[in-house]
C-alpha cells in the first residue's frame, strides 16, 4: 500500500495542436488538479512511440497519459488513429509487464475542452493513488 | 589529419544554459515561490544562470535575455512562463536578435501548467515547477540549430463564404490589389442577411443595404466569385496552399443565362421554398433564388424536376443544360479565410415551445420572412393555422441559447433581433398586442440600449419569464403559461403567433470546412481562434483566419469588422510576398536506414518513399509531425526538435533521486 500522503507520478504526452492546448486551456480556466501530472509535449500524437512509454515506467512512472486530437481532428490528417494502433500494442505490453490497466491512458482532448482535461489528471491520479505506487518504479526514485 | 577527423575530433561545445524564471506578476508567483526554482535550477548541471524575472516577455525581461547572451556568452535558453503557444515566437525571435539559433530556446509552461492549476497548492506547486524546468534544462542540452526556410508565397486568396463577413474580407484583399476567389456554396452570395427584413438598431431594409454591396463584390476586378461550388479539399501550408473546389452544376450555361425568370414561368414543378424563404412560399423546380442574387442566374433542383422540357423550350438563349456534370478547379492560393457562417438553431427536434406541434409557433427567421415586402406574403404578417393577420404576437427569448439543455452560450444578436421585429409589428400594425417574455435583455453597443428603450416607449411589453407550458386552443391559438418572476404572477397568455428567438448553431458547412482545414473546434462547436484575447480572427494555422460566424454568433457590424479583420492578416502575408516554414522535420542516418519502408505509408503527405534500398525525404513536403519515426524499426529516422533523445531526457528527469 501506498504510504501517507503519497502523489503519484503520471507522464503525459500531449500533441501540440489539440491536447496541449487542453491543458493550456484547463490552467486559463484555472481548473485545479492534483500535481502529480508532467506534461511533455510532442508536434502529434503519432509521434509517440511505444518507447517513449515503456522508458517512462522504467524511470518511475506511477501512470502514462497518451493524449491527442479527437479523431477527425488531426493536424496532420490521420496521425492520432496510427497512435490507436501503437496504442492498442502498448496495452497489450502492459499486460505483459505485469501492470495494472488503470496505469496506461488513451484520451482524445481538442484544445477548448479544458476542463475535460482537468477531469481526466483528477480521475486517472485518483485510480493511480488507489493502486499504489508502480511495481516498476526503482527503489527511492521521486 | 583529414577534414572530416578534424570535425569529428572537434571538441564538442561547452553548454551554457541560461534559464529566466517568470514571475508573471503574481500569475506564477502566487503559487510557485519562483527564487526557489531558480535557486534548484543554478545547481544543476550545465546552467550558467538562473534568475527570476517580474514579466521576462516585458522589454526589459527580453534584454536581461540578450544582455545575458552576449556578457555570458550563453549557448541555450530556457524560459519558464506561460503556454508555448502563445509566447514562443517571441523569445525566439529574441533570442535570435542576440544572435542565437531560434531553435536553441526551451521554454517551460508554468503557468497553465503548473501555478494556475495548482492555485492554493504553493509547496507541491513549487515542487513541480522545479521539476518542469529540470526536464526543459535536460532537453535544452540537447537541443540543436536549425534553419527555417523561407518560401514564396502565392499572392492569391481563397475566401470560403459569401456572406456579409466573406464579401467584406474578398472586398478589403481585392482593394488592396491581389486577387481573390470567393468560394459560395449556394447559388448566389449575401449569406443569411439577404433573408432578413431589417437590420437594428437602425431599422435599415437588409436588402437595400446588402444589395449594393454584392453588386460591387461582383464587379470588383480582384474578386472571382465561383457560386454553388464548395471546397472539398486542401493541402499545402501558408503561402501555398492547394485547393480543389467542386462547382455543382445548374444545369444551365452561367455565361448566356440572363436571369430572365421565362424558364421560371413555364416550370409546372412547385416545392416550398425551404431555402430561401423557410418553406413560407413555394419557388419552381427552376428557379433564380431571389430578386437582387449574385449572379442573378437561374439552377434547376434536379430532385424534383420531371424533365418535361417547358424550360429548355422557354429560354431564348439555349442556356439550359440538362445534362451538365460537376466541375472541379485547381487553385493555387497563399492564405485562406473562412467566412462560413452559421444555421439557425432548430427547435423541431425537441419541439421547443410546440414548435412543430402547433402551426402558430414559428421562428424569427420564417418571421423575418414574413414581414418581408419581398417576402412570400410581401409583407403582410398572417398567422400560418388560417392565414390571418394575428393580433397578439409573443416573442421568446433564448431559444436554443443560454440553455443547459441545448447550447448553454448565448447567442447575442436575437434581443436586438427581437426588439426589432416588436418595433417592426408595431409600426405597420399599431393595434397588436406585442409581448417579449425574456430571461435577460442584452442590449450593449451603440444605440442598442437607446432601441430597446423606444420598444419600451412603444408599448411593447416585456414579461421576465419564458413559458413553462406551452398549449393550443381548438382556435389554434397558443396559450403560454408564464411565470412572471418581476411580479410574482403566473400568467396564461393567450397569442395568435408566438415567435421563438433561436439562436445560432455552428453550420453543417463551417464544420465540414474546419474538418478539411483541420481549424481547432471551440467547446461552443464554432471554429476556435489562436487567441481570445490578442488573435481574434487567427487561428493556430499560418495563413487560415476565420471571420464572423464561423468564429462565434455575432452581429452585423461584429461580422464586417471581422471581415476586415481577416483581410488585413491574410493580406500581410501576400504583401510580404514570403513565410518561414518551420524547421522541425524528419531526418534519416542512411548509415542506419535499412531501406524497410515500414515509414513510408505512415506519411500522411507523401513525402517519404524508398529508392534504391535507401529512404528519400522530401523536406518541403514533410510537416513534422513525427509519425513515420515513432514507426522506424531501426531508429534510423528521428524529427528534429522532438529526437528521442530529447523527449527521452525530458521522461528521465521527470524523476530523480532524493529531494528536490
Amino acid at each position: 500500500m501506498a504510504e501517507e500522503g503519497w502523489e503519484p507520478k503520471i507522464v503525459a504526452f500531449c500533441c501540440n495542436w489539440c491536447s496541449y492546448g487542453g491543458a493550456d486551456t484547463a490552467g486559463m480556466g484555472r481548473f485545479q488538479q492534483p500535481a502529480s501530472t508532467r506534461v511533455i509535449r510532442v508536434m502529434c500524437s503519432g509521434r509517440i512511440d511505444p518507447l517513449h512509454v515503456y522508458n517512462a515506467f522504467l524511470e518511475g512512472a506511477d501512470a502514462v497519459l497518451v493524449t491527442g486530437c479527437h479523431i477527425g481532428d488531426c493536424h496532420y490528417v490521420n496521425g492520432n488513429e496510427k497512435t490507436e494502433v501503437k496504442y492498442n500494442f502498448l496495452e497489450e505490453m502492459l499486460q505483459q509487464l505485469g501492470l495494472e490497466p488503470d496505469r496506461l491512458h488513451l484520451n482524445w482532448i481538442s484544445a477548448s475542452e479544458g476542463e475535460r482535461f482537468a477531469n481526466f489528471i483528477n480521475e486517472v491520479t485518483a485510480k493511480v493513488k488507489e493502486l499504489g505506487p508502480s511495481p516498476l518504479k526503482p527503489e527511492g526514485v521521486k | 589529419m583529414t577534414e572530416q577527423e578534424a570535425i569529428t575530433n572537434e571538441e564538442p561545445e561547452e553548454l551554457r544554459i541560461g534559464a529566466f524564471i517568470c514571475e508573471c506578476g503574481v500569475n506564477i508567483a502566487g503559487a510557485v515561490d519562483c527564487y526557489a526554482v531558480a535557486d534548484y535550477i543554478s545547481t544543476l548541471p550545465n546552467v550558467v544562470t538562473s534568475v527570476v524575472n517580474k514579466y521576462t516577455c516585458s522589454d526589459a525581461g527580453q534584454a536581461e535575455i540578450k544582455n545575458a547572451i552576449k556578457d555570458l556568452n550563453l549557448n541555450r535558453v530556457l524560459v519558464a512562463s506561460c503556454t508555448p503557444k502563445t509566447h514562443e515566437p517571441i523569445f525566439r525571435a529574441c533570442v535570435e536578435e542576440a544572435g542565437l539559433n531560434q531553435y536553441l530556446f526551451e521554454f517551460v509552461n508554468i503557468r497553465e501548467h503548473c501555478s494556475w492549476i495548482h492555485m492554493w497548492e504553493k509547496e507541491d506547486a513549487t515542487r513541480k515547477a522545479k521539476e518542469l524546468v529540470r526536464m526543459g534544462v535536460a532537453r535544452a542540452a540537447l537541443l540543436e540549430p536549425l534553419e527555417s526556410s523561407e518560401v514564396p508565397v502565392t499572392n492569391k486568396a481563397l475566401v470560403i463564404g459569401a456572406g456579409v463577413t466573406g464579401m467584406q474580407a474578398a472586398m478589403d484583399i481585392g482593394d488592396m490589389g491581389f486577387q481573390v476567389y470567393l468560394v459560395e456554396q449556394g447559388p448566389s452570395i449575401g449569406g443569411k442577411m439577404a433573408q432578413l427584413d431589417k437590420t437594428f438598431p437602425t431599422n435599415d431594409c437588409s436588402i437595400c443595404i446588402l444589395g449594393p454591396k454584392m453588386v460591387e463584390v461582383a464587379r470588383n476586378e480582384n474578386i472571382e466569385i465561383m457560386s454553388y461550388s464548395e471546397v472539398e479539399e486542401v493541402d499545402g501550408y501558408v503561402g501555398n496552399f492547394k485547393v480543389k473546389v467542386k462547382h455543382k452544376p445548374r444545369y444551365l450555361n452561367i455565361d448566356e443565362c440572363t436571369g430572365c425568370g421565362l424558364c421560371t414561368e413555364k416550370c409546372p414543378v412547385e416545392v416550398p421554398y425551404i431555402e430561401f424563404n423557410e418553406g413560407i412560399g413555394t419557388r419552381k423546380a427552376i428557379y433564380t433564388p431571389f430578386p437582387q442574387a449574385v449572379p442573378l442566374r437561374a439552377l434547376v433542383d434536379k430532385s424534383i424536376c420531371i424533365d418535361c422540357g417547358a424550360c429548355i423550350k422557354a429560354c431564348e438563349r439555349g442556356a439550359i443544360d440538362m445534362d451538365q456534370q460537376e466541375t472541379f478547379s485547381e487553385l493555387d492560393v497563399g492564405v485562406i479565410v473562412v467566412t462560413a457562417g452559421y444555421d439557425v438553431y432548430d427547435p423541431e427536434p425537441n419541439n421547443d415551445f410546440g414548435f412543430g406541434l402547433y402551426d402558430n409557433v414559428i421562428t424569427t427567421m420564417e418571421f423575418e420572412r414574413l414581414i418581408n415586402a419581398s417576402g412570400p406574403t410581401m409583407g403582410k404578417v398572417v398567422r400560418p393555422s388560417d392565414v390571418k393577420p394575428p393580433k397578439r404576437i409573443g416573442f421568446v427569448q433564448c431559444v436554443g441559447s443560454r440553455d443547459q439543455n441545448s447550447n448553454i452560450y448565448c447567442s447575442s444578436f436575437c434581443c436586438m433581433a427581437s426588439l426589432k421585429n416588436a418595433q417592426l409589428l408595431k409600426e405597420k400594425y399599431p393595434e397588436t398586442e406585442v409581448y417579449i417574455m425574456y430571461m435577460d435583455m442584452r442590449t450593449p453597443f451603440r444605440m442598442y440600449e437607446e432601441f430597446y428603450n423606444r420598444a419600451r416607449d412603444m408599448g411593447i411589453r416585456f414579461i421576465r419569464g419564458r413559458p413553462a407550458e406551452v398549449t393550443e386552443d381548438d382556435d389554434h391559438n397558443i396559450i403560454a403559461r408564464i411565470e412572471d418572476t418581476l411580479t410574482n404572477e403566473i400568467v396564461n397568455l393567450e397569442l395568435d403567433l408566438m415567435v421563438l428567438s433561436v439562436g445560432a448553431v455552428a453550420s453543417e458547412s463551417t464544420e465540414t470546412v474546419r474538418q478539411i482545414l483541420k481549424v481547432s473546434k471551440a467547446a461552443d462547436g464554432f471554429m476556435m481562434e489562436a487567441h481570445p484575447k490578442l488573435k481574434p480572427v487567427d487561428t493556430t494555422l499560418d495563413g487560415i483566419f476565420i471571420g464572423g460566424m464561423t468564429q462565434g454568433p455575432k452581429d452585423i457590424p461584429y461580422s464586417i469588422s471581422q471581415g476586415s479583420a481577416c483581410a488585413a492578416r491574410a493580406t500581410r502575408f501576400l504583401a510580404q510576398g514570403k513565410a518561414l516554414t518551420e524547421g522541425i522535420t524528419a531526418k534519416v542516418d542512411e548509415d542506419i536506414c535499412v531501406g524497410c519502408g515500414v515509414c513510408v505509408p505512415m506519411c500522411p503527405f507523401q513525402a517519404l518513399s524508398v529508392e534504391d534500398d535507401k529512404l528519400k525525404i522530401i523536406t518541403a513536403l514533410c510537416k513534422g509531425c513525427g509519425t513515420c519515426m515513432a514507426a522506424c524499426p531501426t531508429g534510423a529516422l528521428n524529427q528534429s526538435h522532438f529526437k528521442n533523445e530529447q523527449l527521452l531526457a525530458q521522461v528521465k528527469n521527470v524523476f530523480a533521486y532524493g529531494e528536490v
